[in-house]
C-alpha cells in the first residue's frame, strides 16, 4: 500500500504543548521527551524519543509489571507446562486466563492453561521465608499432573524477603528425574513495564528449553514464529497460511506452543519475527547459537501477509515454494479486496489512534491504511527506542539502572549444534537484492509527518487528546476502554480484541475490516444526547393532533 | 474437557492453591475507594498490582476504573517507597484533582514496611494536600485474608474518617458490604422506601454505573462524600452487611464514636431481608410501609410458585463468606440443598454458619474456607449438582460437567448487566429467582425427550 504522506491538519505543537499544560514542571519535563512530532523520513536528524523509561508514580499509566510481561504474556500461552505463581494469591490470580491465548490441547490433550497454581503465600511465610513452601507445591502439582515442566514465577514480595527459587527448582529438578523445572526472577519491580518480563522469560526459556530436542522434526521450509502470542486465533490464521504455502513451523513463541516446540526450535532455519519488542532477544540468541538468521515479518494486514511471505520465501530462494506462496496470494486476496473495497467506502478517511504494545501500534497501522484510514497520534505501552526510531539506534541506548538489572545472558555458538544457514555468499547476494535481515525500522517510519507519536501515554494525556483531535477510533486495552467510549468514541481493545479475532493473516484482514467498519460506522456514538438536550428550548408552538 | 487433568480423587494439599476462589486485599480496597466521591483510589507499590486490579475491575463493571500507583522500581522496594508516594500525591492533586486519594498497600509495601500515616503527614507537612482534600490510608496486605479483607480495611479507614459533634444526626448508618452498584441503590431505595434516612457506605452506585453521554468525568456525582462520613460519627446506630466485608469498621465507630452497631446478613433473599428490614424500622423508631410488605409478598408468592422446579435442587456455590451465608439460607428456604460450599477466603465462622442453616435438612453439606475451586469441582465430580452459583470462573466446570451455571458475585467476566439489576432485597429476590428457573427450564426444555416436551410449564 503506499504510504500517504500528507501532513496532518492540526497543528502538532500546539497539541502536544496542551497535553503538558497541566502537569507539574518535573513532570513536564518529563513527558516533553516521550511525546515527540513525527519528521518526514527524510529528515536527517530525527527527534529522540526516550522511551522504556519509569513512570513517574500517580501518573495513570497503561503499563503493568514485570511478572505480567513474563507469566502473563511469554509463558502463558505455552500449554503443556505447569505455571505456579510463588506469592500471595492476586499476581497468579489475575493473570488466569484473563489473555486470549487460544489453543488448541490437540492429541495429547495436555493443556494447563485453564488452571492457576499458586503458593498463596501466608504472613507466616512472608516473616519465615517460602521456599519449603515452593518446594512442596512442586511436588503437589507434580503428583497431580506430571506434567514435562513446571515454571515457577517470583511476585515482588518473593524477590524482597530473598527466596532462592531457582535452587528450590534445581533441587526439585533433581528429585522428580522427569520433569524440568525451573524459575524466572520477574518480581514485578524488576523493570519499568511488562517489557522487562519478556526479556527474562526469553533467556530462562532459551536456557532451559531450546536446544533439548535432539531429532529434527519433519517438513520442508522451517521457520519458527517468534512473538506471535495467538491472542483471538491470529496464531491459528497464520498456521493455516504457513500451512497452505507448504512452509513448515517450527515453533512459535509462544501462541499455542508446547514444551516439545521450543525444545525444537534449533532445528528451524530461519526465525520470522512478528513482535519485535518481546522477543528481538530470543531471535538474536538463535542466531548466535545455532546459526539462525532472522527477519522481521507482519501479519497484521493482508499486504503485509503478502510481503512477509514473499520475504520468506525469498529467503529460500526455491522456486516451487516461492511459485506456491504466489498461488496462495492469488487464491485468497481476492476476497480480501472485495472486502475491503465495499468497507473503503465507509471507512476512507477516517482516523485512528493506536496505544498499544510493543509492536501492535506500529503493525495495526498496515490495516488502517488499507481500509483508507489515517492514524492521527501512535504510541507504544512498553516499547523501546528502537521500536519507534529503527534498530539502528540500539548501539546508542542509554543503560539506566532499570535496565541493568536485567541480566544479559552470554550466548556463544554451539560447538556441536551451530550451522550457519547461508554462505556469506548467499547472504551477500540477498542483501545486494535488497534483503534486509536483522532489520526494523520501527514505527516512527511509518507514521506521517507532524503525526503525534508518544510513549507511555496515560489516561489524562488520552483524554485530552481524544477531547482535541476527536478521533473515529481509538485503540489501548481494557483499562483504557470504558473512559474513551464515555467521551463517544469508539474504542476497539488491541491487546485482547474485545472478544473478536483472529486479525492476522488475510481472514484476519477480512475480520478486522468488518469490525471496524462496525465500530465507526455505528449508530450507537449517535445516541448520546436526548431530543431535549439538542433543543432545549420550549417551543410555543407544540402541534397536537 | 478443558479440565481435563483434575482427578476425582480428592488428595490433600498442603502448600499449593489451585483455582482458587479468593483474590488479594487491594482490589476490595480499590472498590471500596470507588464508593466515596471524587476520590481516586491509589496502589502503593509496584504498578502492576494496580494494572492488574484496575483490569480485573473493569472487566467485572463495564466501567472505567481510574486508580493510580506508586510505579515501584527496584530503588523504592529497597528504599521504601516514601519518595514515590510523596511525589504520587503531588501528581494527583494537580493533574486529576480529585477531592480525595484513597491510598492502599501492596505486599510489597508492606514487606517494606512503610508506614502511610507517616507519609501522609509529611506529605500535608509539605503542602501536598490541597485546602479541603482528603488522605485516607488502608494497609492491605495480600498474604493475610482476601480481597474481602481489603474491602473491610478500606470501609474502616472510611470509618475512621468520623468526626462525632456529640449531637445525634438521626440518620442511620449503613454499611452494604462487597455488592453491585445496582444494591447499593436498591438497599437506599428500601431504606428511603421505610423512611428511615440513611448514609450508605462505600456507596458506588452513581459511579460504576454512570450514563453515556459523551462526556466523560473521572469522578461522577456518586459515591460517599467526606462530609457524610465525617458525620457518620453522629448517627443512631450502624447496620453493618457482613461479618467479614463490614463489621469491621461498624465495631469501631461503635467503639470509638458510640454509634451502636449490629452486624447483619447481606440481605439476599427472603430472610435476610426480612431481618434487615425489621432491625432498620426498630433502630429508626419507624413503622413500615405497606409499599415494603407488598414488595417482600410478591417475593413469596414468585416462590410458592417455582417451589416445584426448586424443590431438592443439589447446588454447589463459591465465592465469598457473607454472600454465601445469605445466600445458603435463601436456598434452604426455598427447599433447595445447598451441597458444596467453597471460599477462598480464611474464617472458621464461615463454616461453622454454613453447618447451621443446613442442619436438619435432608442432605449433608461439604463446606471449606480456605478452600479452591479445584476442590470444588473434584467434590461435584465425585457427586454432581444440579447448578452452580459463583463467579465467571466457574464456566469450565460447567461446561466439562454439563451443569448449568448462575452467574453471581465476583468476578462476572463474560457476561454484562449485573451492575445494573439488584440481587439484594425482595425485587433481588425476585431477579435471582427469575435466573435459577430460566437455568433449570431452559436445561429441561433442552433435554427433555420429544414425548414430554411441553408449551406449557
Ligand atoms: S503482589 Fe500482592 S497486592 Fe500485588 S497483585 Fe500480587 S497479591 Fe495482589
Ligand atoms: S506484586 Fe509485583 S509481580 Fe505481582 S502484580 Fe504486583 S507488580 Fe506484578
Amino acid at each position: 500500500m503506499a504510504k500517504t504522506s500528507k501532513a496532518v491538519r492540526f497543528d502538532p505543537a500546539d497539541i502536544k504543548e496542551e497535553l503538558l499544560k497541566k502537569y507539574p514542571p518535573k513532570v513536564a519535563r518529563k513527558r516533553a521527551k516521550q511525546i515527540m512530532i513525527n519528521e518526514a523520513q527524510e529528515s536527517e536528524t530525527p527527534p529522540e524519543i526516550v522511551a522504556n523509561v519509569r513512570t513517574i508514580p500517580g501518573i495513570i499509566t497503561m503499563r503493568g509489571c514485570t511478572y505480567a510481561g513474563c507469566k502473563g504474556v511469554i509463558m502463558g500461552p505455552t500449554r503443556d507446562i505447569v505455571n505456579i505463581t510463588h506469592g500471595p494469591i492476586g499476581c497468579g490470580f489475575y493473570s488466569w486466563l484473563t489473555r486470549r491465548n487460544q489453543t488448541d490441547a490437540g492429541e495429547t490433550g495436555e493443556n494447563y492453561m485453564t488452571y492457576c497454581l499458586s503458593t498463596d503465600m501466608q504472613d507466616q511465610d512472608i516473616i519465615f521465608g517460602g521456599e519449603k513452601k515452593l518446594a512442596a507445591a512442586i511436588q503437589e502439582a507434580y503428583d497431580l499432573f506430571h506434567p514435562k515442566g513446571i515454571c515457577i514465577f517470583a511476585t515482588c514480595p518473593v524477590g524482597l524477603i530473598g527466596d532462592d527459587i531457582h535452587a528450590v527448582a534445581r533441587k526439585m529438578k533433581e528429585k522428580l528425574g522427569d520433569c524440568n523445572v525451573f524459575a524466572f526472577s520477574c518480581e514485578g519491580y524488576k523493570g519499568v513495564s511488562q517489557s522487562a518480563g519478556h526479556h527474562i522469560a526469553n533467556n530462562q526459556v532459551f536456557t532451559h528449553l531450546v536446544g533439548e530436542n535432539q531429532t529434527p522434526p519433519e517438513g520442508e521450509y522451517k521457520i519458527n514464529l517468534l512473538g506471535e502470542y495467538n491472542i483471538g486465533g491470529d496464531g491459528f490464521e497464520i498456521d493455516r497460511v504457513l500451512r497452505k504455502c507448504g512452509i513448515t513451523n517450527i515453533a512459535t513463541f509462544s501462541g499455542n506452543s508446547t514444551y516439545a516446540q521450543f525444545a525444537s526450535a534449533q532445528h528451524a532455519d530461519l526465525s520470522a519475527v512478528m513482535c519485535h519488542r518481546s522477543i528481538n532477544y530470543v531471535a538474536d540468541m538463535l542466531e548466535t547459537k545455532y546459526g539462525i538468521p532472522w527477519i522481521k515479518v507482519n501479519f497484521i494486514g493482508a499486504e503485509a501477509t503478502a510481503k512477509s511471505l514473499r520475504k520468506i520465501g525469498q529467503y529460500f530462494g526455491d522456486k516451487a515454494l516461492m511459485d506456491r506462496i504466489e498461488a496462495v496470494i492469488a487464491e485468497e486476496m481476492p476476497e480480501v479486496e472485495a472486502v475491503a473495497a465495499d468497507v473503503r467506502s465507509r471507512t476512507e478517511g477516517k482516523t485512528a489512534m493506536l496505544f498499544v504494545g510493543g509492536s501492535r501500534a506500529h503493525h495495526y497501522n498496515e490495516l488502517f491504511q488499507e481500509m483508507g484510514m489515517k492514524t492521527l497520534s501512535a504510541g507504544y505501552e512498553f516499547g523501546h527506542r528502537d521500536d519507534y526510531e529503527g534498530r539502528e539506534v540500539i548501539p546508542h541506548l542509554t543503560v539506566d539502572a532499570d535496565s541493568r538489572n536485567i541480566e544479559e545472558i552470554e550466548v556463544e555458538a554451539d560447538e556441536k549444534l551451530y550451522r550457519a544457514r547461508k554462505t556469506p555468499e548467499e547472504i551477500k547476494a540477498l542483501e545486494d537484492a535488497g534483503y534486509k535481515f536483522k532489520h526494523y525500522d520501527g514505527l516512527n517510519s511509518d507514521m506521517d509527518k507532524g503525526s503525534i507519536i508518544i510513549d507511555d501515554l496515560n489516561q489524562y494525556e488520552a483524554e485530552k487528546l481524544v477531547e482535541l483531535l476527536k478521533p473515529d477510533i481509538f485503540c489501548a486495552g481494557i483499562k483504557e476502554k470504558y473512559s474513551i467510549q464515555k467521551l463517544g468514541v469508539p474504542m476497539k481493545q488491541l491487546h485482547s480484541y474485545d472478544s473478536g479475532g483472529p486479525y492476522a493473516g488475510f481472514k484476519g484482514a477480512i475480520n478486522f475490516y468488518k469490525e471496524i467498519d462496525r465500530l465507526v460506522n455505528s449508530k450507537v456514538w449517535s445516541y448520546m444526547k436526548a431530543p431535549w438536550q439538542e433543543n432545549p428550548e420550549l417551543t410555543a408552538t407544540f402541534v397536537w393532533e | 474437557m478443558l479440565l481435563r487433568h483434575t482427578p476425582k480423587e480428592v488428595a490433600e494439599r498442603k502448600a499449593l492453591a489451585i483455582n482458587p476462589a479468593k483474590t488479594c486485599q487491594p482490589i476490595g480496597a480499590m472498590y471500596a475507594a470507588l464508593g466515596i466521591h471524587g476520590c481516586l483510589p491509589h496502589s502503593h507499590g509496584s504498578q502492576g498490582c494496580c494494572a492488574y486490579h484496575r483490569s480485573a475491575l473493569t472487566r467485572h463493571y463495564k466501567e472505567p476504573i481510574s486508580a493510580a500507583t506508586s510505579s515501584f522500581t527496584e530503588g523504592a522496594s529497597v528504599f521504601g517507597g516514601q519518595a514515590n508516594l510523596l511525589q504520587a500525591i503531588n501528581n494527583i492533586f494537580t493533574v486529576y484533582e480529585p477531592e480525595v486519594i484513597a491510598v492502599h498497600t501492596t505486599c510489597l509495601s508492606e514487606t517494606i514496611g512503610d508506614d502511610l500515616n507517616q507519609i501522609f503527614e509529611k506529605a500535608r507537612r509539605e503542602g501536598k494536600v490541597p485546602e479541603g482534600c482528603t488522605l485516607v490510608g488502608a494497609p492491605t496486605p495480600s498474604y493475610v485474608g482476601s480481597h474481602v479483607t481489603g474491602f473491610s480495611n478500606m470501609v474502616k479507614a472510611m470509618a475512621q474518617l468520623a468526626e462525632p459533634s456529640g449531637k445525634k444526626s438521626g440518620k442511620v448508618n449503613i454499611i452494604p458490604g462487597w455488592v453491585e452498584p445496582a444494591d447499593m441503590a436498591e438497599i437506599k431505595r428500601l431504606a428511603t422506601l421505610v423512611g428511615v434516612p440513611v448514609t450508605v457506605f462505600p456507596d458506588t452506585s452513581g459511579v460504576l454505573d454512570a450514563p453515556l453521554t459523551g462526556e466523560y468525568t473521572m469522578f461522577p456525582q456518586g459515591g460517599v462524600t467526606i462530609k457524610e462520613l465525617k458525620a457518620s460519627g453522629d448517627a443512631t446506630a450502624t447496620l453493618a452487611m457482613g461479618e467479614w466485608c463490614s463489621a469491621d469498621a461498624a465495631r469501631w465507630l461503635d467503639a470509638k464514636c458510640k454509634v451502636p452497631c449490629t452486624v447483619l446478613d447481606m440481605p439476599f433473599g427472603l430472610a435476610a431481608t426480612d431481618r434487615f428490614i425489621d432491625v432498620l424500622r426498630t433502630v429508626a423508631g419507624v413503622t413500615v410501609p405497606d409499599a415494603v410488605a407488598v414488595e417482600r409478598g410478591q417475593l413469596v408468592d414468585l416462590i410458592s410458585d417455582m417451589h416445584q422446579y426448586l424443590y431438592g435442587k443439589r447446588v454447589a456455590l463459591w465465592g465469598d463468606p457473607d454472600q454465601l451465608i445469605s445466600m445458603c439460607e435463601f436456598l434452604v428456604s426455598l427447599d433447595m440443598q445447598p451441597v458444596y460450599v467453597v471460599t477462598g477466603t480464611p474464617g472458621k465462622k464461615f463454616e461453622e454458619r454454613i453447618r447451621e442453616i443446613c442442619a436438619g435438612r435432608p442432605f449433608e453439606v461439604k463446606v471449606k474456607a480456605k478452600g479452591d475451586m479445584f476442590l470444588m469441582h473434584q467434590w461435584i465430580k465425585n457427586e454432581p449438582v444440579d447448578l452452580l452459583m459463583g463467579n465467571s470462573y466457574g464456566k469450565y466446570i460447567a461446561r466439562d460437567e454439563d451443569i448449568p451455571l448462575l452467574r453471581w458475585g465476583f468476578p462476572i467476566l463474560d457476561r454484562q448487566g449485573h451492575q445494573y439489576f439488584p440481587t439484594v432485597g425482595y425485587r433481588g429476590g425476585l431477579r435471582l429467582l427469575e435466573k435459577m428457573l430460566d437455568q433449570f427450564l431452559d436445561r429441561k426444555d433442552r433435554d427433555d425427550p420429544e414425548t414430554s416436551f411441553e408449551l406449557v410449564l
